[in-house]
C-alpha cells in the first residue's frame, strides 16, 4: 500500500486495490444500487467538506475540521450499521453523520458557532453529539450497548475515534468495559497517521488494532481507503454485536489529507510529498474505477452524482449562510430542566429584565 | 420508633427506588457482593439480580461515561465512586458530559443521573479518602451538588435526587455513616434547593452542611452557657443554594458564621459570604466568620483533629461575631 509509518506492519484487510482492481472477494452482499449508494455518498461528503472548508475562509464558519481522504472509512463504517443501531462520532465525522441521516445544516449549526456539539437530535438520529473531549464519546457507546443488550434490543453502537484518542485514558476504560460486559459495541479508529502534528508513531509503539487482544475482543486493521473493505468488517463486528459476541475494535488505515483543522498549518509539521503520496490512494477514485470496471456504474451515473451534490452542497451552503445567531435566551434554556431561581435572576439581568 | 444509620437509611432509599422504578440501575466498584466499603448498596445484588446492580472494573471514568450511555437510552443510573478522592478520574466525563450534555443538546436528552460519593474527612482515614470536593462541582454549571448530615434526611435526599431529572452530585458523608438518628423514614419533605433550619436561635446563624452540621449543634449548644441563641441551618442543598433562607437568616439575627470542612479559599463560605454581603449587608451587626479546613492537603490520621473545624473553634467564633 504505502511506504508511510502508520500504516506499516500488518497487511490490512482489502478488497479493492488502490488501483480499482478487485484483490478479495467483493461480493459483499450489497445490491448494485447499494454499491452505487457507497459512491454517491463519498461524492456528497467530499463536495460538503470543500465547501465547509470555503465556508469558513469566508468567514461563515468558525474552525472546521476537514475530513477529506477518511470517506472511505466513515461512509463505509456508517452504512454498515442499522437503522437501530448507534454512533457516537468525534469532530470530524461529518460524512458518517450524513450517510446516518443528520441534517447537515443543524450539524454546520456547530461549526458555525450556533450552538454547542449536540445541535441535532442524538436520539432520533441515534448519532451522538459532537465530541471534542478526546476519546470520551467511546464510554458513551459503550453505556448505550450496554443498555440495549438489558433491554434486548437487536443493536449496537458504534464509537469513531483516532490514533490519538487510543492515547486516552478513555479509551481503554470503554474498551475494558465492553469487554468485560459483552457490550454490543464497535470501537472504530480511523488511524489517519496525525493527532494535529503528532504521528501515530510517536503516539503508540504496536498497532492499535492488536490491542484487542489485551482486552479480550476480536481486532482487525482494515484499508480505510477501502469502502467496501470498512463496509464489510463493520457490517460482520455489528453482526457479532447483536447476536452476543460482544465488541470488537477495528483500525481503519486512512489519512488526514487536510490540516487538523483551518486554525492548523500542516506545513510545520509534514511534508507535501506525504500528502501527495496518500492522494494517490484517494478513496473515491479506487472505488469509482472498480464500480465502473466492474459494470455497476458509468459515467454518466457519476456525473449525476457530483451535479446532485454540487446542487445538494449549494442548498446547504445557502441555509448555513441564512442561519443567524440565537437569542441570548439560549444560554439559560437548557442547563437544567428545572432552572434553579437564582439561574432565572440572571437570566433576567442578562435580558435586560 | 425506628432507628436508622446514614448509611442504612442510604441502603434503603436505593432500595425503594430500584423497586418504585425498574429501570434504576446501581453499580460500581465493590457495591455488589460486598455491597459497597461503607455497606450503602448491601443487600441490592441479592434483591435486584446483577443485571440491575453489578460490580464495575476500576475505572471511574468509564463508570460515568457508561451512565451516560445508558441514559440515552433510558436508564437511570446510581453509580458509587468508592471514595471522594477516587472520583477524579472521572473529572472530564462529570464537567465536559453530565454537566453540560442537556445544554449542548438543547434539552433534548436529560441525564438523570447521581453519582454517589463517600465524602470529607473525619474517619481516620488514609490520604485522598478524606477529600471535600464539593466546590468543583458547585462550580459547575449544569450539576446539582447535595450533601445530607443525618440519616432520615439522607433517605429523603437520595430518593430526591434519583427522582430528579438532572445530574446530581451526592456526597455522603462518611464521618456521619453510622451516626443513629431516630424517625420515620420519608421521601416527602424539603427538596434540592431548600435548606433547613435545625436549630432555632436569634443571636446568630451558623450555615454548614454535611458532617459538620452535628458539630455546628455541639457548639451552639456549648454557647447557652454564654446566654448565646445560635441558629443553625444545614444547607443540604450546595447547588442550588438556597440564598433566599441564608439571606433571611442573616438579616433575622444579623451576625453570621460559615463551617465547612473544605480548604477556606474559594470554598463553599466565600460564596455563601457573598452572598450575605449581597442580600443583607445593611442588617450585618458583625464581620462574617469562616471555619473550615486549612489551604492545605486534607491532614493524615494523626492531625486529623488540628485540620477539621473542632466544636471549640466553632464556638469561639460564634462567640466572636456575637461579642462584636
Amino acid at each position: 500500500m504505502d511506504p508511510s509509518d502508520h500504516a506499516s506492519g500488518t497487511e490490512p484487510f482489502r478488497l479493492i486495490a488502490p488501483d480499482g482492481t478487485a484483490v478479495g472477494e467483493t461480493g459483499v452482499g450489497l445490491d448494485p444500487e447499494q454499491l452505487r449508494e457507497l459512491l454517491r455518498q463519498m461524492i456528497r461528503a467530499r463536495r460538503l467538506d470543500r465547501e465547509c472548508m470555503a465556508l469558513q475562509r469566508q468567514g461563515q464558519l468558525t474552525v472546521y475540521p476537514p475530513f477529506e481522504g477518511q470517506e472511505a472509512a466513515q461512509v463505509g463504517s456508517a452504512f454498515a450499521l442499522g437503522p437501530e443501531d448507534w454512533a457516537f462520532p468525534t469532530f470530524r465525522e461529518l460524512a458518517a453523520a450524513i450517510v446516518r441521516g443528520v441534517d447537515p445544516v443543524q450539524y454546520l449549526w456547530y461549526h458555525r458557532g450556533t450552538w454547542h456539539g449536540g445541535p441535532y437530535d442524538p436520539r432520533a438520529t441515534r448519532f451522538g453529539p459532537i465530541c471534542v473531549p478526546v476519546a470520551t464519546q467511546i464510554c458513551h457507546a459503550v453505556g448505550v450497548a450496554m443498555g440495549l443488550a438489558m433491554d434486548g434490543v437487536d443493536a449496537c453502537a458504534l464509537a469513531y475515534f483516532g490514533d490519538g484518542s487510543a492515547s486516552e485514558g478513555d479509551f481503554h476504560e470503554g474498551a475494558n468495559l465492553a469487554a468485560v460486559y459483552g457490550a454490543p459495541a464497535i470501537l472504530f479508529c480511523q488511524n489517519n497517521g496525525w493527532a494535529i502534528s503528532v504521528p501515530t508513531r510517536q503516539q503508540t509503539v504496536g498497532e492499535i488494532w492488536k490491542r484487542a487482544e489485551g482486552f479480550g475482543m476480536p481486532g482487525v486493521r482494515v484499508d480505510g481507503n477501502d469502502v467496501l473493505a470498512v463496509y464489510r468488517v463493520t457490517r460482520e463486528a455489528a453482526e457479532r454485536a447483536r447476536s452476543g459476541g460482544g465488541p470488537t475494535l477495528i483500525e481503519a488505515l486512512t489519512y488526514r489529507v487536510g490540516p487538523h483543522t483551518t486554525a492548523d498549518d500542516a506545513s510545520r509539521y509534514r511534508d507535501d510529498e506525504e500528502v501527495e503520496r496518500w492522494r494517490t490512494f484517494d478513496p473515491i477514485e479506487r472505488y469509482r474505477t472498480w464500480l465502473m470496471a466492474s459494470g455497476h456504474a458509468d459515467e454518466a451515473f457519476v456525473s449525476g452524482c457530483e451535479e446532485e451534490a454540487a446542487a445538494w452542497v449549494g442548498e446547504i451552503r445557502g441555509d448555513v449562510i441564512a442561519t443567524e445567531p440565537p437569542p441570548t435566551e439560549w444560554l439559560f434554556d437548557w442547563t437544567y430542566a428545572d432552572p434553579p431561581a437564582l439561574l432565572q435572576r440572571q437570566r433576567e439581568e442578562a435580558l435586560g429584565g | 420508633m425506628a432507628e436508622w444509620t446514614l448509611s442504612a437509611a442510604l441502603n434503603r432509599a436505593l432500595l425503594d427506588a430500584m423497586e418504585d422504578d425498574p429501570r434504576v440501575l446501581v453499580y460500581g466498584e465493590d457495591v455488589g457482593r460486598l455491597g459497597g466499603v461503607f455497606r450503602v448498596t448491601e443487600g441490592l445484588q441479592a434483591k435486584f439480580g446483577e443485571e440491575r446492580v453489578f460490580d464495575t472494573p476500576i475505572a471511574e471514568s468509564g463508570i460515568v461515561g457508561a451512565a451516560i450511555g445508558l441514559a440515552l437510552v433510558g436508564w437511570k443510573s446510581v453509580v458509587e465512586m468508592q471514595f471522594d478522592g477516587f472520583t477524579y478520574p472521572a473529572f472530564e466525563q462529570i464537567v465536559s458530559h453530565l454537566a453540560k450534555y442537556r445544554n449542548r443538546n438543547r434539552g433534548r436528552v436529560e441525564l438523570p443521573i447521581v453519582v454517589r460519593i463517600p465524602s470529607f474527612g473525619g474517619i481516620r482515614g488514609k490520604e485522598h479518602h478524606g477529600e471535600s470536593p464539593e466546590t468543583y462541582f458547585v462550580h459547575t454549571a449544569g450539576l446539582k451538588v447535595v450533601a445530607p448530615s443525618g440519616a432520615l434526611d439522607g433517605y429523603r435526599l437520595l430518593r430526591k435526587a434519583i427522582a430528579d431529572p438532572d445530574p446530581v452530585m451526592f456526597l455522603e458523608p462518611k464521618a456521619r455513616y453510622w451516626a443513629k438518628e431516630e424517625g420515620e423514614l420519608e421521601a416527602g419533605g424539603p427538596g434540592i434547593g431548600e435548606a433547613r433550619i435545625v436549630r432555632e436561635g436569634s443571636g446568630c446563624v451558623v450555615f454548614s452542611y454535611g458532617a459538620m452540621v452535628a458539630r455546628c449543634l455541639e457548639a451552639a449548644e456549648a454557647v447557652t452557657d454564654d446566654g448565646v441563641s445560635a441558629r443553625v441551618v444545614d444547607l443540604r442543598s450546595l447547588s442550588p443554594l438556597d440564598v433566599d433562607l441564608i439571606a433571611r437568616c442573616a438579616r433575622e439575627t444579623g451576625r453570621a458564621v460559615v463551617v465547612h470542612e473544605a480548604p477556606r479559599t474559594l470554598g463553599l463560605g466565600a460564596e455563601i459570604v457573598a452572598r450575605i454581603v449581597e442580600e443583607a449587608f445593611d442588617h450585618l451587626e458583625a464581620p462574617v466568620e469562616r471555619v473550615t479546613g486549612w489551604d492545605v492537603p486534607y491532614a493524615p490520621a494523626s492531625l486529623e483533629a488540628a485540620y477539621l473545624p473542632s466544636v471549640d473553634r466553632i464556638a469561639a467564633a460564634i462567640r466572636r461575631v456575637t461579642s462584636y
